[in-house]
């Protein structure tokens, strides 16, 4: 039975050991050793994602605190690839920009882990663990600019609201274990089974705990002020690092967490997630027409992109989680390669972040230009785009069992949405040229192009991703 | 008969050759005139096959043909194409009116001209795609996509205001249509399918038709427009440049009215039936009103533009009268109004690269220095004013013969209209086609050259033809509309039934 243990957590423990001796390299080999650093964090996350995609092994571990299925698989892929071109893309910008340093690379791979121990938590406890793993190396990784005001800025804000978040989310937790006699998810479940519709009021207490915890991982409103903070704060390739793999990762928990045990009592939470949804997805989309700083900007965007996805969360079915699924994979690929455009926004040596710098881009980089204005209207969720996709899945799901005004709301914060993003491609296609940008690094540029490609080409590969991700949410039901 | 996906082949033709046009390198005059001849041929080809679409139709044949399978999103959501009588002739407008327009724009557009191609090449793949689609959410996807050309063109190639057209044409277009989304949505879980031939004979439920007509109406009521939902079009109209006021008025605002046709009816009957008062009501004042408002306008364009959404009011009056002449008379009217107000545009389009003003005023007695001009733009004029002979006739005579079937009054004041649109047509002909040749810049300008010609005379040619003999359009359209209005009166009397049956 061990034996199969260490089998299921493979990947995680050789993230764990790679780390490590990466760790190692870099204390002995000082600054020197910060490319030879880079390069073995991607391969060995690499080498992580292999091991997902071909271990073929499904099952419960560790006292069925570590879960392995399809959808823990799926995500975890998605949620490596994410950190991996994270690090490609930070790489060139430390070396541009002139800091360097090894440990960032070897905090994203210990995120990872903690995001992967996240997205396979089958219990409260290795919830937790997996959490803190991933929440820690990220408040590091927010400050890892310490000569900057800003960054330092954002990495103790980001730890001060993050902790308080935890903070919630173990009270929530306790107060779950208090009143279910449970830490494992089945446990959980089962107690509500037996309890029938008589659910003890502690225990709704701290499931509204645990959703406000994790709504703060998420960036969902009203636990987002963090989110444009850190994300203008950060060094540009954190922010992508940021926007990326943990919103996905959180946001995989978030499903496992409410979906696996709370099933029974679907109503209490129902309501909640509508609620935060709502306002997700309505304050995304108002408080970002506003704004002038494209890293702000993307910030409330990826607020409202966290709307959107618990709306399928919010509906609690199959078609549910399938959209979910769906909607963090396209959201991922496609914010990697706006982000990719933005850390391309250089003149001379430094970086541009306001959008009205941007104007003219049409003219002085056509290839960028177009396409920045595919991901931005995939974003908005106009089709034949990807984002139109992740859309579509979600509310259908939300349609499938009748919350028709969340689907309202939804569809309309998606139009005001579709303004602020226009409005970015009406300043690179519409406006008079400004000074041309410096020319795009080819570590961006192939992040770019795929991503790129992946949100227009969507609509001919959107069967396999689909039936990927129906496989996944079947992980549930 | 054909073994081959003809359909997808004409549909993504005009992709092919967007990609091709991404080859070409260069800004010089040999880039363009590639990029020019690049787009010709593809637009030309695509038009040609799709002349074999036409030739391949079974006319006597009521249901879809031509119809094309493959699996795309799960096992519920399918890639399927065919067209039926309502929807064949739209392809064909579509890739008839696409060469006119890259020859209208060769010398007009003076920047980026391979994007401005691409962008054209794409839209006519999406609109194209429109008319071809047998499933609802591929019909949305071609649908919505078209936005995103659409708006590039405007925005980029536009006028003055043309940021603000832009977003206007963008965003109202999308709030109606999402609501359509979120409608589909719903007709999925009800009938376990997106697929149109079988919603089609799906019985939605009669609170539920309700619903999903409201949604589908604001989609295709955006999208025609009827008032008062139009003011994105003068907007649109007058900032577009030339090619794409073209394809606005021709095919883009014929996708409301083949949307009510292909879904209002059909799917929602019993809706269809109850909301048709409100649409008469919206149809005669969309006639009436901005039949008045094109009177007063002082841009050649947007009288133009308010001109149509007058028109298009005798669309959606002819389709919701629901009789054989009604229905047939708003798809004729469709087709011929989108050669006609395509024609008008080009038109527009020959004066504004003279002077490059759009303003009335600016004009008059043009008929001494530009005969040959003069005479076709009162063709289209003549046309646009519904003259017997001339296509416009025949499309607004058969949806008044089938208002007034059903109810007199409209007919009535919807006929007002027809003298109003000879009003504003013929005023706007006399202002600057007749009168002194006073002003100056006027003075020494040529009359159209053989490109102009080679554009307007097809156009003006098809005007007279289907006037005087509209039989082709109306065989094509007969079977489908008869079986469309047997199936809509079957579902009208079983709901009469059933709430005889249960008092």
């Amino acid at each position: 039975m061990e034996g199969l243990a260490i089998t299921l957590a493979l990947p995680e423990i050789t993230l764990a050991v790679g780390a490590m001796v990466l760790l190692m390299v870099g204390v002995f080999g000082g600054e020197r050793s910060v490319s030879l650093v880079t390069s073995l964090s991607v391969l060995l996350l690499a080498i992580a994602a292999l091991m997902v995609v071909f271990a073929q092994t499904n099952g419960l571990a560790f006292n069925d605190a570590f879960v392995v299925d399809p959808f823990a698989r799926l995500l975890k892929f998605v949620t490596i690839v994410g950190s991996a071109v994270a690090i490609v893309m930070a790489g060139g910008f430390a070396r541009r920009m002139g800091f360097e340093r090894f440990e960032f690379p070897i905090l994203i791979v210990i995120a990872t882990l903690g995001m992967m121990m996240m997205i396979s938590a089958n219990d409260l406890i290795a919830l937790y663990l997996g959490l803190e793993l991933q929440s820690l190396s990220l408040y590091v990784i927010a400050a890892i600019n310490r000569d900057s005001l800003r960054s330092t800025e954002a990495g103790l804000k980001y730890f001060v609201l993050g902790a308080l978040s935890s903070g919630m989310l173990l009270y929530g937790a306790s107060l779950i274990y208090g009143f279910s006699g449970h830490t494992s998810f089945a446990g959980i479940a089962g107690a509500l089974e037996a309890a029938g519709g008589d659910v003890p009021l502690g225990l709704t207490f701290g499931l509204v705990f645990l959703i406000a915890g994790l709504a703060f991982k998420v960036s969902a409103v009203p636990f987002h002020m963090w989110t444009p903070d850190v994300y203008e704060g950060a060094p540009t390739p954190v922010t992508a690092f940021f926007a990326a793999a943990p919103k996905v990762a959180a946001m995989a928990l978030f499903v496992r967490a409410i979906i696996e045990p709370f099933s029974a009592v679907t109503p209490d939470w129902q309501q909640v997630l509508v609620f935060i949804s709502i306002l997700s997805m309505v304050l995304g989309a108002f408080a970002a027409i506003g704004q002038r700083n494209i890293k702000r900007l993307m910030a409330y965007s990826s607020i409202g992109h966290m709307g959107f996805a618990l709306v399928g969360l919010a509906a609690g079915t199959e078609a549910g989680v399938q959209g979910v699924v769906v909607y963090l994979i396209i959201y991922m690929a496609t914010n990697l390669g706006a982000f990719a455009c933005i850390l391309a926004m250089r003149r001379g040596d430094g970086m541009v972040e306001d959008i009205n710098e941007l104007s003219g881009l049409a003219r002085t980089n056509p290839v960028l230009a177009f396409v920045l204005a595919m991901l931005l209207f995939s974003l908005a969720g106009i089709p034949p785009l990807a984002g139109f996709f992740g859309k579509f899945y979600v509310f259908l799901a939300a349609i499938e069992v009748g919350l028709y005004g969340l689907a309202v709301i939804g569809v309309l914060a998606s139009v005001v949405g579709a303004y602020y993003y226009l409005r970015i491609v009406k300043i690179m296609y519409f406006d008079k040229p400004s000074e041309a940008m410096s020319r795009v690094p080819a570590e961006l540029g192939v992040v770019v192009g795929v991503s790129g490609a992946f949100v227009v080409l969507f609509v001919i590969i959107a069967g396999p991703i689909n039936s990927a991700a129906d496989l996944a949410a079947r992980s549930f039901f | 008969m054909i073994d081959w996906p003809i359909l997808s082949t004409v549909t993504f033709l005009p992709t092919v050759g967007a990609l091709l046009l991404l080859a070409i390198r260069g800004d010089d005059e040999i880039a363009r005139r590639n990029i020019y001849h690049v787009a010709l041929w593809t637009t030309s080809v695509t038009f040609i096959l799709s002349l074999f679409i036409w030739a391949n139709f079974d006319n006597n044949e009521a249901g879809f043909q031509l119809v094309e399978e493959a699996g795309w999103l799960g096992d519920r959501i399918n890639y399927k194409m065919g067209v039926d009588g309502i929807s064949m002739l739209f392809v064909i407008l579509t890739t008839f009116l696409m060469p006119l327009c890259i020859i209208a724009s060769k010398l007009t557009i003076k920047t980026s001209l391979r994007e401005y191609m691409i962008a054209f090449l794409i839209l006519e793949t999406l609109m194209v795609g429109v008319f071809c689609a047998l499933d609802l959410v591929l019909f949305y996807v071609f649908f919505e996509g078209g936005l995103i050309p659409m708006f590039l063109i405007i925005g980029i190639w536009g006028g003055g205001r043309r940021v603000y057209a832009s977003f206007k044409f963008f965003l109202y277009t999308l709030l109606g249509s999402v609501l359509m989304l979120l409608a589909i949505m719903a007709m999925f879980w009800n009938a376990g399918t997106t697929d149109i031939p079988t919603l089609m004979n799906h019985n939605f439920p009669a609170g539920m038709q309700t619903w999903l007509w409201l949604a589908f109406f604001a989609s295709f009521a955006v999208k025609m427009p009827m008032w008062p939902v139009h003011t994105w079009l003068p907007d649109a109209h007058v900032e577009a440049p030339t090619a794409g006021s073209v394809v606005l008025a021709a095919v883009l605002l014929k996708m409301g009215g083949y949307g009510f046709l292909r879904f209002s009816l059909p799917m929602f009957p019993l809706a269809s039936d109850a909301f048709a008062p409100l649409v008469f009501a919206l149809s005669v004042i969309a006639i009436v009103y901005t039949s008045i408002v094109a009177l007063m306008q002082e841009d050649v364009k947007k009288l133009i533009a308010y001109s149509s959404v007058a028109h298009m009011g005798f669309v959606t009056m002819g389709i919701f009268v629901a009789n054989p002449q009604g229905i047939q008379g708003g798809i004729f009217q469709m087709l011929s109004h989108g050669i006609i107000s395509g024609a008008l545009f080009l038109c527009v389009g020959v004066i504004y690269d003279r002077f490059h003003t759009r303003q009335i005023a600016a004009f008059g007695g043009l008929v001494h220095r530009m005969p040959i001009y003069a005479f076709l733009f009162l063709i289209f004029t003549l046309a646009n004013t519904g003259l017997p002979g001339t296509s416009g006739f025949v499309g607004e005579f058969l949806t008044l013969i089938g208002a007034f079937r059903v109810n007199t009054w409209v007919a009535f004041l919807a006929t007002s209209g027809v003298i109003l649109s000879a009003g504003y047509a013929l005023w706007l002909y006399r202002r600057v086609i007749f009168g002194e040749l006073e002003k100056e810049n006027l003075k020494s300008v040529l009359d159209v050259s053989r490109r102009e010609v080679l554009i307007l005379a097809p156009l003006a040619l098809l005007t007279i033809l289907f006037g005087v003999y509209p039989a082709p359009i109306m065989d094509v359209t007969a079977a489908s509309t008869d079986l469309l209005i047997s199936n809509y009166e079957a579902a009208l009397a079983a709901a009469g039934q059933l709430a005889a049956a249960s008092p």
